[in-house]
């Protein structure tokens, strides 16, 4: 792949600080300061899960608390809620958190009901499906307390249009996955860059519905994104 | 567009923007509440000011450094499998941008809002090819269905109300029902939805490229970043050679000043993170991926004593603070960059000829300064603008250049001060009433317009200061 242009223009900025070229040996400082750090500090984990609960009510998202054993009824009351078809991830969690077996007997006594697992074989289709679909279902892989966001990091098995095209949003949060702030997931992301992992082509921070206050500065839930969103938290500890 | 809006002389844009009644309360309560949204995140942190350090700590390491980190950079987004085009001026950034989207066979092009393209004319640019462009931000779609340049960095079209807006999509797009805003946005979802789905090529901005990885990471609330960047199977982004950070962590806390200096939001509901091309046997995503990289005249703001205004990361907290703002509006400043920020970075990438009155838009009141989330000294460096203009540039009034020559002296003679104040207030007794000037001559002709301006006291400060250290009536 190619890089054009590049010699004269960085040149041409050392020029202008005055120095040589830098192209190695910069390390990033010590800050002086890490505020970021301190936020939610010390909390506990039930402490960390009140500060989401309430976090999601600003940023208007249902909030729903289950363990394992209460997620199937739940899950399935929330999909009543939102619609008759479901697009979900193809995560490894959906065995074992029973997420299969209950969208097939859903569909079973429902011959309304559509499900479509992510199927990196279909291609396109997938998105076909999203975008008719009325509900997308993925976990949420980092869970930030302090603005109520879930991360995804997007793959071949969880689409980008699961959480963005159907018309609303259902995610599923392990109680383990969930930390004080962005702080600690861009730290998780940075050091397995560092160790030489590759960084997901998206990763996606989610935090409730799609909006905008473009008109007047009125809040509009639902612009281009789901229109609504459910988290569920799964004490999974 | 350029950075340059239109030919209309500074004036006129003032008196447009003093006359226009619903824009000037708009911007008003969207000033307040973005103010308190800012005020009350940055209370719940409790440690602000370290928060401003950290932000202004990272952005000076990062542009001392930035050849260093924009070859990182380019680097990993090559590795990824992407293209990265350097781009000295418009004209080599919009060729390259035109050249990939004709490669593709593209007749449509499904844009977010960024401010980068507005600066490059990208959009004109295309147009010469028969390009159909999509803004698909809300508030630029409105502004792009009514041919309307932006007023405000982050909430575009604040400028104008509903009824307005619902003329536009019923004249343009034959829209049906009534000005509320959610049936607005609702028709706005689904005739843009199809604009995603039929898109060839997805053009977005970049908040914060990082350079450890090559991601770009973008900042939105409505989700249209996310369908640009996930649909169209070409991909290109547009950035500002300043917009990036050494890695994740950096990425953080910028995007953390971000989103409660511009909205009040702990962070807005898609914090995007993109890398390259997909990867195999994904579906989403482009298989084609640009990265152009965007000067323009920022670098010869570096090495300069201009250097932190590099630093901004695009809030509009400046913007929501200043008070020339609040009255006459962000057209009124001819260009794209509105505010204090634009005040101060305007000059810099186009020159002080067309732009030299835009530091005197500016009460030097210094809340610009204070509401900055990376301390860019915006009103301090406003004037070192009017000095530059007045004696280097050779560029201000007769009057300008007389009152700035004086200007020393004035302010550092105790005895000329004093006479001075005296002198302005006998000079426009003919406009005051009472302690008013209400028809004022000149200059303050517009502001009494439409306001009163404060007669000059008939005692100065300091003057009052010491009958009262005196015990002297208050």
């Amino acid at each position: 792949m190619a890089i054009k242009n590049r010699e004269s223009f960085l040149n041409n900025l050392a020029a202008n600080l005055g120095r040589p070229r830098r192209k190695q040996g910069v390390e990033r400082p010590t800050w002086s300061f890490n505020p970021q750090q301190e936020v939610l500090k010390g909390f506990t984990q039930d402490d960390l899960v009140d500060v989401l609960e309430k976090q999601c009510d600003v940023i208007h998202t249902t909030f729903k608390k289950t363990d394992l054993a209460g997620l199937n009824d739940t899950l399935k009351e929330t999909i009543e809620n939102y619609g008759n078809s479901i697009i979900a991830s193809n995560d490894s969690r959906n065995e074992e958190y029973g997420i299969g077996d209950l969208l097939s007997v859903m569909k079973q006594n429902n011959p309304d009901m559509e499900v479509h697992f992510w199927d990196s074989s279909k291609d396109k289709e997938n998105q076909t499906f999203a975008e008719r679909a009325d509900i997308g279902l993925t976990f949420s892989d980092i869970t930030l307390a302090e603005s109520a966001t879930v991360t995804l990091f997007n793959d071949k098995d969880n689409g980008r249009s699961i959480s963005l095209l159907p018309k609303t949003y259902i995610a599923i949060i392990p109680k383990s996955t969930v930390v004080p702030r962005i702080t600690q997931a861009t730290e998780k992301i940075h050091k397995a860059n560092q160790r030489g992992e590759k960084t997901p082509s998206f990763v996606s921070f989610i935090s409730g519905p799609s909006n905008s206050a473009d008109i007047e500065m009125n809040l509009i839930v639902g612009v281009h994104g789901p229109t609504m969103a459910t988290y569920i938290l799964v004490d999974d500890m | 567009m350029s950075i340059k809006l239109g030919d209309t002389p500074y004036v006129e844009r003032v008196q447009e923007g003093l006359h226009n009644d619903f824009m000037r309360q708009a911007v008003a309560s969207a000033q307040g509440r973005f103010r308190s949204g800012k005020r009350k995140r940055a209370e719940e942190l409790g440690n602000w000011e370290e928060w401003r350090s950290l932000g202004e700590e990272i952005r000076t390491h990062t542009l001392e450094n930035i050849d260093y980190y924009l070859q990182q950079l380019s680097d990993q987004v090559a590795e990824r499998g992407g293209n990265v085009y350097f781009a000295e001026i418009p004209e080599e950034a919009n060729n390259y941008i035109r050249n990939v989207v004709k490669k593709k066979n593209g007749k449509k092009v499904a844009k977010t809002k960024s401010m980068v393209t507005e600066e490059l004319g990208l959009n004109e640019a295309l147009k010469k090819d028969d390009i159909d462009i999509v803004e698909t931000d809300l508030g630029e779609w409105i502004l792009q269905l009514d041919e309307d340049p932006p007023s405000h960095i982050v909430t575009p079209a604040i400028h104008k109300d509903k009824e307005s807006i619902k003329r536009t999509f019923t004249e343009k797009r034959g829209y049906q029902k009534s000005d509320d805003p959610e049936e607005l946005a609702a028709f706005a979802r689904e005739q843009l939805r199809q604009e995603f789905l039929s898109a060839d090529v997805g053009i977005t901005g970049c908040n914060f490229a990082v350079a450890e990885s090559g991601a770009i990471t973008l900042v939105t609330n409505e989700g249209n970043a996310e369908m640009v960047t996930a649909l169209p199977d070409t991909q290109i982004t547009v950035m500002g050679m300043e917009r990036l950070v050494p890695t994740w962590e950096e990425m953080e806390v910028l995007v953390s000043l971000l989103t409660r200096s511009a909205v009040g939001q702990n962070l807005t509901s898609y914090i995007t993170a993109i890398t390259g091309p997909r990867l195999e046997d994904e579906i989403d995503g482009p298989d084609d991926y640009h990265l152009v990289i965007v000067d323009n005249g920022r670098s010869n703001i570096l090495g300069t004593e201009f250097q932190s205004a590099l630093h901004c990361i695009r809030c509009a907290a400046c913007i929501n603070v200043c008070p020339v703002y609040r009255q006459v509006g962000g057209h009124a400043y001819g260009s794209i960059y509105p505010g204090p920020i634009g005040a101060v970075i305007t000059p810099l990438l186009d020159g002080y000829e067309d732009h030299k009155e835009l530091p005197y838009a500016s009460s030097l009141c210094g809340a610009c300064t204070e509401a900055c989330p990376v301390k860019i000294p915006l009103h301090e460096q406003l004037i070192r603008h009017r000095e530059i203009i007045v004696e280097r540039e050779d560029l201000g009034s007769s009057s300008e250049k007389i009152a700035m020559q004086g200007y020393a002296q004035w302010a550092s003679n105790p005895a000329a001060y004093k006479l001075s104040s005296k002198m302005a207030r006998t000079a426009l007794k003919p406009w005051t009433k009472g302690e008013k000037v209400t028809n004022g001559p000149g200059p303050l002709k517009g502001w009494t317009d439409t306001r009163d301006f404060p007669a000059p006291s008939k005692q100065s400060f300091r003057a009052w200061f010491k009958d009262r250290q005196k015990g002297g009536e208050v």
